[in-house]
């Protein structure tokens, strides 16, 4: 109790979060990436509308295809934006407080009436903010073309689904904004940040579920006479490759907005005994489904954030 | 309570060096205070740890009566900071980083643009304060970083370096700025190796070496124990040869530097004596003066028998 600090550990966090977002809107690294994911968002959402135009003709659900259809040779919106936010998340993060030490600026706000912690969590909330922002105007860009193409309003049930996708990929980046905030503290210079962060990004996005199976096979080998070791080699493997927010972002993404998924994972014949197959499930039970994925990754943001918190309290302020 | 700053025993470590070594120091309210000594004798980070910027690993520290790490807001609402090398949000105007360390500070937004007015004009920056700071001098932003600690009406100012990598003229310009600072009463602890700047406007110094202060006094008071109470007197003259006049003079040392100039050191203040001396000989006596020592020989004077003793040891 001696050692108690006085004052309100919030005392600034609004002025540091507006000034941020303020800063994020007006750079052109941000407009740079923030192009990227419109053009290519927009394309993939045009060309899915033009393939849907064709050949669908009776579906409940048609609206949430506009989000996942995939028109080859372009992916799915949500294979997009899966691919994509992280990108924006590093370009938001990546310099945040190694860029405050290199401008010099980083004690002459600290000596402002604030506690490191308004800054830390200051810089954080401005780089949500401006994700959010983004994601409710891509959200309703997508939504806008959807009615304006197809000439077919979304019902109900689908803008629910649309807002839990919408929530999904907000805490989605949120990961990868920790991701870059942490590596932003741990690396001085902003490059290093950035290519430890587009690394990480690498190998989440693509070699991840190369290596899921891989790993698995090194834990459990597949015995061809025994079929529980391939019971246990998919498991793993699944287990595996949850570890990866782009996993279980796809996850959440697949259950929300594909109403006919029942499961994500391992599934047994005996499980689908008196099932209706392609029977969409009810949002509250798509949403059940996403549960654990969710709470997974709002604790991965956590966990993230409380390191790069730590780590940040303990660094001297002197280079 | 008109101690502004007091420490006991304050100690800093990081890991196995220890960067400061047990200072006391005492800073009364009104005073200029300088911290001197070589770079990384411990001046910035006594600095940072008046400002709670970081934790001390033994000793106590006071400034304005309170507790750094545990009211440090509270602090840093009534002291200003200016630090080496102070960095700015170049894309940013002068005006709105300044009305970020307003929001930041939480004044009223009426109230922060009616001072940053204020204070652009009291550093001459009204004329820039619409451009990014990024077209902004070395000088011109060490006049800004005055002026975000003017902002909050600091009662205290702490500047670090100040004057570092600063032409003469913008040294020139933010020393008298920092004199005028001073007359309105806000008590000012810089720190520097530049002697000589130091000298002009503090009214005691502190001398740091390898984390611990050596010397403490008033400017004055540290020149004349450096040159041991001893008057120095430089006289020019033509015609006579002061060696020979004041070799009757008890206690006074008479040097010929070149021809035609004498060094003399002696107890009292000879200069009437020479100069009556001299024209008494019949010869033009065409200047005499008291030198003043400087801070620079103080420092190299006090360093060398430092490294006197380490030899020693």
């Amino acid at each position: 109790m001696r050692r108690r600090r006085e004052g309100s550990p919030f005392t600034g966090l609004a002025a540091v979060a507006l000034k941020e977002a303020a800063d994020h809107m007006t750079s052109a690294r941000i407009h740079l990436v923030m192009l990227l994911v419109l053009l290519t968002a927009l394309g993939a959402v045009y060309a899915t509308i033009g393939e849907i135009k064709q050949t669908f003709s009776e579906d409940q659900f048609l609206f949430l295809r506009v989000f996942t259809m995939a028109q080859d040779p372009l992916p799915s919106f949500v294979g997009f934006l899966g691919f994509l936010l992280p990108l924006v998340a590093i370009a938001l993060g990546f310099d945040a407080i190694n860029g405050e030490y290199n401008r010099r600026t980083l004690s002459r706000v600290l000596s402002q009436p604030i506690y490191r912690d308004a800054l830390l969590t200051g810089k954080y909330l401005g780089g949500l903010i401006v994700i959010a922002i983004c994601l409710v105007t891509l959200w309703l860009l997508v939504t806008g073309l959807g009615i304006l193409l197809l000439g077919l309003p979304p019902s109900a049930e689908e803008i629910v689904r649309g807002l839990a996708f919408l929530l999904a990929s907000f805490v989605y980046a949120g990961v990868w904004l920790a991701v870059a905030l942490l590596f932003s503290i741990v690396f001085r210079a902003p490059a290093t940040a950035a290519l430890a962060a587009l690394t990480v990004w690498l190998l989440f996005a693509i070699f991840w579920s190369m290596l899921a199976p891989l790993i698995a096979g090194a834990i459990v080998t597949v015995d061809p006479l025994n079929p529980t070791t391939a019971v246990a080699h998919a498991e793993w493997q699944t287990a595996i490759s949850r570890i990866s927010p782009n996993m279980l972002y796809g996850e959440m993404t697949l259950a929300l907005l594909s109403p006919e998924t029942r499961t994500l994972g391992l599934v047994f014949a005996s499980q689908l005994h008196q099932a209706l197959l392609g029977a969409p499930l009810p949002v509250s039970e798509s949403l059940s489904l996403i549960w654990p994925q969710l709470a997974g990754m709002v604790a991965a943001l956590v966990v993230l954030f409380t390191i790069a918190y730590v780590t940040f309290q303990r660094q001297e302020i002197r280079a | 309570m008109s101690a502004v700053i007091e420490t006991a025993g304050l100690v800093k470590r990081y890991g196995r060096t220890t960067a400061v070594d047990g200072i006391d120091l005492v800073v009364e309210r009104g005073e200029v205070f300088g911290l001197l000594g070589p770079n990384g004798s411990g001046k910035t980070t006594t600095i940072l740890l008046l400002l709670g910027l970081t934790e001390p690993t033994a000793g106590t520290v006071r400034v304005l009566g309170l507790d750094p790490l545990r009211q440090p807001l509270a602090v840093k609402r009534r002291v200003g900071y200016l630090p080496d090398e102070v960095g700015f949000y170049e894309r940013l105007t002068a005006r709105e980083n300044l009305s970020y360390s307003a929001r930041l500070a939480g004044l009223a937004s009426s109230d922060a643009r009616r001072r940053i007015d204020e204070v652009l004009a009291r550093v001459r920056l009204t004329e820039v304060a619409d451009r990014r700071v990024s077209t902004f001098s070395h000088g011109m932003r060490q006049r800004l970083g005055i002026a975000d600690l003017l902002l909050k009406r600091a009662e205290l100012a702490i500047l670090d370096e100040p004057t570092a990598g600063l032409d003469p003229q913008s040294t020139q310009e933010l020393l008298e700025l920092i004199q005028a600072l001073a007359r309105d009463g806000i008590t000012i602890v810089l720190s520097s190796h530049l002697l000589g700047m130091v000298q002009t406007i503090c009214s005691r110094v502190a001398l740091f070496s390898r984390g611990r202060i050596g010397l403490c006094g008033r400017v004055d008071q540290l020149t004349a124990d450096v040159l041991g109470g001893r008057y120095v007197i430089e006289a020019e003259a033509e015609g006579a040869d002061l060696a020979s006049l004041l070799g009757d003079l008890p206690d006074a040392a008479t040097v010929l530097e070149r021809p035609g100039r004498w060094r003399v050191e002696a107890k009292g203040d000879l200069r009437p004596e020479i100069a009556r001396r001299v024209i008494g000989a019949g010869g033009t006596l065409q200047s005499i003066g008291l030198r003043q020592a400087s801070l620079d020989e103080v420092y190299a004077r006090y360093f060398e028998t430092e490294a006197g003793h380490a030899k020693a040891a």
